[in-house]
């Protein structure tokens, strides 16, 4: 410190302190370091407190007086200036008697001379010393980090980097989707610039945001022409010459995509500034510790803002640091008792047009409720989460209106018990007004698109009402298309009915809901799934008003069915959605072993097969064997350890999963046929193998069992399965819709053919009607009586080319599930955590 | 039990990031499994790793919001207290978790476990 003294060229301490504190002596002496939001709130606050009491002298890195950081955003998109932003003007400062020291960082402090050593090399003495140096972006430390044209985004110069950039065009990658990171896109997209958010999690803002307000915003960000990779990890950031310099070009993706790049913003986080006070020996965590006083380690040195570590806490919000300013503007200015406690923080993106809200804690643990509150036709998604009647946090997306209620109910810890049924709908629901789902429909401009679908308006709904004297929803249906397809809008018109009718209105009578998360059927999902083109279970939750934030067990498996369906190859299998057999690709017992039941194509095995088995057995210690109706041997009591390995065994030997767990094809039961039997009129061994062959690894509303039998003497059951195939001299009779379980029924006769491929193709585009068509969970046999035998005839028989594009769909959909989960586990290593222990202790 | 005195014994036992969201995973103890959970909010929770009804392993289910459900027979169980959604009736022990960071911690010692030696100690079954 002593060396640096005298090494600077600067002024020395006499002038200096001459120069600054002219007369007066007698008052103590503040410096603040850093001239930003925090420190300034603190100075403004003592100043409203005790004027006079103490000489002021701040410095500020930035060449700037003191503007709203958090204003930068909109300074960005070109909706505020920088001077409509600044909050003290340099005649504040004067007309307050503070020495504003801009552009001059504070390097050093001297705790032994209470002093403070500048940039310039100009040294202040203090007698308190107030560190406010707020926090820097977080550069994550990838090969390129430190190129130029990447940029943070903190201050004004970056701002100003960022419009510098957008002015030549090109295109900007933003690393992070928080709140900073999706300002920054949405300033660069606004000023021209072609933008990808790339983001590690799977939803955008999430640690504010749960994933259906997460999967809104991302939509709604999509629209504005911004692209957002999410659960996209930067492996480099790569340069180029350009313009005689270095400057960068592109990101490059762990899983090596490379996005061309002319700025890269980098946005993933802050750290604490806190290398001033940790040099000078202060006492530092994650950043300079302080008490409840906003006292370091020294007392005679505080710190307030994000520099800050407050009971094992950095905050990165203004309220809390403002919080903590008052609480040190309270103590300088000679008070007690005052205490910084720690906060509550609420969050609002501050993209115009897109309405964010998020305030306290969602993991609020044991006891928490939701309450869910979705309104398709105004893109409005609401969830509050409850403990012991008292709110604990919230979400709001597409109308923040209540957001400040919900922010002081949390704060106050009110009991809100007795609002607890009506509060989503907003404060003073019930009252006239507010929050009514009827008053927002009739609040909704006769534009307003209702039905999605159909794109039909409310102007056109009411209209046919009040003209044509509507009073029900399937008479608005008739005349104006609306909620016709899908029916994902009906409860809008529904309302739409009840606001213009009044009295005249009477419900339609309730149908059957998929489960407690919905009003709406499987039909109305699944017809709303193709129509509306929705990809993912929370674009389903959101457009079906799904009263529960992330489903139930009930509806969640039939959705990842229904969305698998509609888009192969597409849409992504929710693990997490399935049963666990399904998960295990394996039949959970009674005792929470496992049994593994290997395919035999047909029903067919060999010496070789039988002998794997049988070494599986011995070596896993495997203790129950048995041959099972379905034509092969089920291995049961396999520990869930176990698993991979014995599949991987099993696999050497050529034999793959059986799908015995599986909503999807199980067996194709066979009997032996012309090959060998006297009455065999075909091979109904081989057919069976090359029906196996085609539908194994099917993903369908319930399981599938298929036969063929020989003759009609039918030795293999074919006249129980849900597709039976019965040998004729001529060719082949096709039964469909046969159960041998709970309810016997016994098949339909479909149709007669005379080759196998008419078997094949048939089969086909039988199995996918049923997989587009059935509900979840609802076999073939109660479908078939459900639908009418003339509706599968009409479609497979009568409509040969139906029944072709059916089988051909069938075929696509098959290209991408026929990999065995077996053996993608035992040697892929996929799922592995399913199999493993998470920890072993004592 | 009594644990007023002492001071809470956590064992790490891994990252959250180990646990799918949704989903669960198993810890072994001497005193019989546990089974961890992560919501879609990411709260941590810890059960025995048995059903109140047959001793199911509630590690196995379908877990939404806080509940999980019994892939056995489709109880429904409250992560957070581990007791059955009415019309069932039972509870399952539960373990204390603390999630700092990533890393998550049981104390084990604290567990209210039915099958364990305190079913009568603690009162709590
Ligand atoms: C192993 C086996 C019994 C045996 O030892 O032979 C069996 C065992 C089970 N059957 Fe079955 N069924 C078995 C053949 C049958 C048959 C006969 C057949 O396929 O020819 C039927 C009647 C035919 C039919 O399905 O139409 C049959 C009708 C059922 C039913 C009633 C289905 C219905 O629609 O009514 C169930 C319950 C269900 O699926 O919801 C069922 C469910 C079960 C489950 C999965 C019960 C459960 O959820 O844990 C059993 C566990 C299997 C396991 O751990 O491996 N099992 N089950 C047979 C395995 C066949 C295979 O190789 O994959
Ligand atoms: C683009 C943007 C948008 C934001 N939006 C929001 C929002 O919507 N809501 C919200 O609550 N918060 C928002 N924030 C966060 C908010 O701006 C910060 O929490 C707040 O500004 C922190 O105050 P501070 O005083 O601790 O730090 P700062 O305001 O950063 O002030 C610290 C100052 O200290 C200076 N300094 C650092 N080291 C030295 C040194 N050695 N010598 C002299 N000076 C030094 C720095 O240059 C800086 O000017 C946003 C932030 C950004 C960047
Ligand atoms: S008949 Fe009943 S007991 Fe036997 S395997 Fe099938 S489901 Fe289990
Ligand atoms: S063992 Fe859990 S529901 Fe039966």
């Amino acid at each position: 410190m002593d060396m640096h003294l005298s090494s600077n060229n600067g002024p020395a301490v006499e002038s200096n302190e001459a120069e600054l504190h002219s007369a007066v002596p007698v008052r103590e002496r503040l410096v603040v370091v850093g001239n930003g939001m925090a420190g300034m709130k603190t100075v403004e606050e003592l100043l409203a407190k005790a004027p006079g009491r103490f000489d002021i002298t701040v410095f500020g890195a930035e060449p700037h007086p003191n503007y709203n950081r958090i204003m930068l955003s909109p300074v960005l998109a070109g909706e505020k200036t920088f001077d409509q932003i600044v909050l003290n003007s340099r005649e504040w400062y004067d007309a307050n008697g503070i020495a504003l020291l801009t552009g001059e960082a504070v390097e050093s402090i001297d705790r032994a001379g209470k002093m403070v050593v500048s940039q310039s090399g100009r040294v202040v003495p203090y007698d308190r010393l107030l560190i406010a140096t707020g926090s820097m972006p977080f550069i994550i430390p990838v090969p390129g980090s430190t190129l130029p044209g990447v940029i943070g985004f903190r201050d004004l110069a970056d701002v100003d980097a960022m419009l510098a950039a957008a002015a030549k065009g090109g295109r900007a990658v933003v690393i992070g989707g928080g709140l900073l990171g999706l300002e920054a896109a949405n300033g660069l997209r606004v000023k021209g610039m072609e933008v990808t958010v790339v983001h590690l999690m799977p939803t955008l803002m999430e640690r504010q945001l749960d994933p259906s307000a997460g999967m809104l915003l991302q939509r709604e960000l999509e629209r504005r022409g911004i692209e957002v990779l999410t659960g996209a990890d930067t492996a480099e950031i790569v340069g180029n010459n350009r313009e005689g310099g270095e400057w960068v070009s592109a990101v490059r993706l762990r899983d090596g995509r490379e996005l061309p790049a002319d700025i890269v913003v980098m946005a993933v986080g802050i750290r604490p500034n806190m290398a001033l006070g940790k040099a000078a020996g202060v006492e530092c965590g994650r950043g300079i510790r302080v008490d409840d006083r906003m006292r370091t380690s020294d007392p005679s040195i505080y710190a307030v803002g994000e520099c800050v570590e407050h009971r094992g806490v950095t905050w990165g919000l203004v309220a809390p640091l403002f919080e903590m300013a008052k609480v040190l503007a309270h103590d300088l200015a000679g008070g007690e008792g005052a205490a910084y406690t720690g906060s509550v923080t609420s969050t609002k993106l501050k993209v115009t047009g897109v309405d964010v809200f998020s305030a306290g804690d969602f993991s609020g643990g044991a006891g928490t409720e939701d309450i869910v509150f979705r309104d398709a036709a105004r893109g409005v998604y609401k969830r509050l989460v409850l403990k012991d009647g008292k709110l604990l946090g919230a979400v709001l997306y597409g109308d923040t209106k209540d957001g400040a209620w919900y922010f002081s109910l949390l704060k106050d810890g009110a009991d809100v018990s007795a609002e607890r049924d009506t509060m989503i709908f907003g404060q003073g629901f019930g009252s006239a007004d507010a929050g009514d789902p009827n008053a927002a429909i009739a609040a909704l401009p006769d534009s307003a698109e209702i039905c999605g679908c159909n794109g039909v308006c409310k102007g056109t709904i009411v209209k046919a009402i009040t003209e044509k004297g509507l009073t029900s929803l399937d008479e608005v249906k008739a005349h104006t298309k609306a909620s016709a397809s899908c029916g994902g809008c009906s409860g809008t018109v529904e309302r739409l009915l009840a606001v213009t009718l009044g009295d005249g209105f009477t419900a339609a009578p309730k149908v059957k809901p998929m489960c407690k998360c919905t009003r709406h059927t499987h039909d109305q999902v699944r017809a709303a799934i193709v129509d509306r083109g929705l990809k993912t279970m929370a674009e389903v939750f959101q457009a079906m008003e799904w009263t529960t934030p992330d489903g139930c067990a009930s509806c969640r498996p039939a959705l990842n069915y229904y969305l698998l369906c509609a888009w192969p190859g597409e849409y992504r299998d929710d693990y997490q959605s399935r049963y666990i057999n399904e998960r295990a690709h394996a039949n959970i017992q009674k005792d929470g072993t496992y049994s593994v039941v290997p395919r035999m194509w047909g029903g067919l095995t060999n010496a070789a097969e039988l002998r794997a088995i049988a070494d599986v057995v011995d070596k896993f210690a495997i203790p129950t064997v048995k041959v099972t109706g379905g034509q092969r041997i089920d291995l049961f009591g396999v520990k869930k350890e176990d698993l991979p390995a014995v599949w991987a065994d099993l696999n050497a030997a050529g034999m793959v999963s059986g799908h015995a767990y599986a909503k999807g094809l199980r067996t194709v039961k066979t009997c032996v046929g012309s090959e060998w039997c006297r009455f065999g009129t075909q091979d109904s061994t081989g057919l069976g193998v090359k029906l196996e062959r085609m539908t194994w690894g099917t993903w369908t509303p319930h399981k599938v069992k298929l036969a063929v039998s020989g003759c009609p003497r039918n030795c293999a059951e074919a006249t129980i399965k849900d597709l039976g195939v019965v040998c004729i001299d001529s060719g082949y009779e096709l039964h469909v819709g046969g159960n041998g379980g709970l309810h016997v029924r016994a098949c339909d006769l479909l149709v007669r053919v005379g080759t196998e491929e008419e078997v094949l193709e048939y089969t086909g585009a039988f199995m996918q009607l049923y997989r587009e068509e059935a509900r979840y969970l609802e076999r073939t046999a109660p479908w078939v009586e459900r639908v009418g035998l003339d509706h599968i005839k009409a479609a497979l028989v009568e409509d040969p080319e139906r029944r072709r594009d059916l089988n051909a769909r069938f075929l696509f959909s098959q290209t991408f599930s026929q990999d065995d989960p077996w053996a993608e586990r035992a040697a892929k290593g996929v799922d592995r955590h399913e199999f493993n222990l998470l920890a072993e202790v004592g | 039990m009594d644990t007023a005195a002492s001071e809470t014994v956590w064992t790490q036992v891994g990252s959250i990031d180990d646990i799918p969201v949704l989903g669960s995973r198993v810890v072994r103890t001497p005193g019989g499994d546990i089974a961890l959970f992560r919501t879609a909010a990411d709260e941590v929770f810890a059960l025995e790793d048995a059903c109140p009804h047959k001793q199911g392993p509630l590690s196995q289910g379908i877990v939404h919001g806080r509940r999980v459900t019994c892939p056995l027979h489709s109880w429904v169980i409250e992560l957070a207290t581990g007791e059955a959604v009415a019309p069932d009736e039972g509870r399952t022990g539960h373990v204390p978790v603390r999630v700092e960071g990533r890393s998550v911690s049981l104390a084990l010692a604290e567990a209210k476990l039915s099958r364990g030696g305190c079913r009568k100690a603690c009162g709590h079954v």
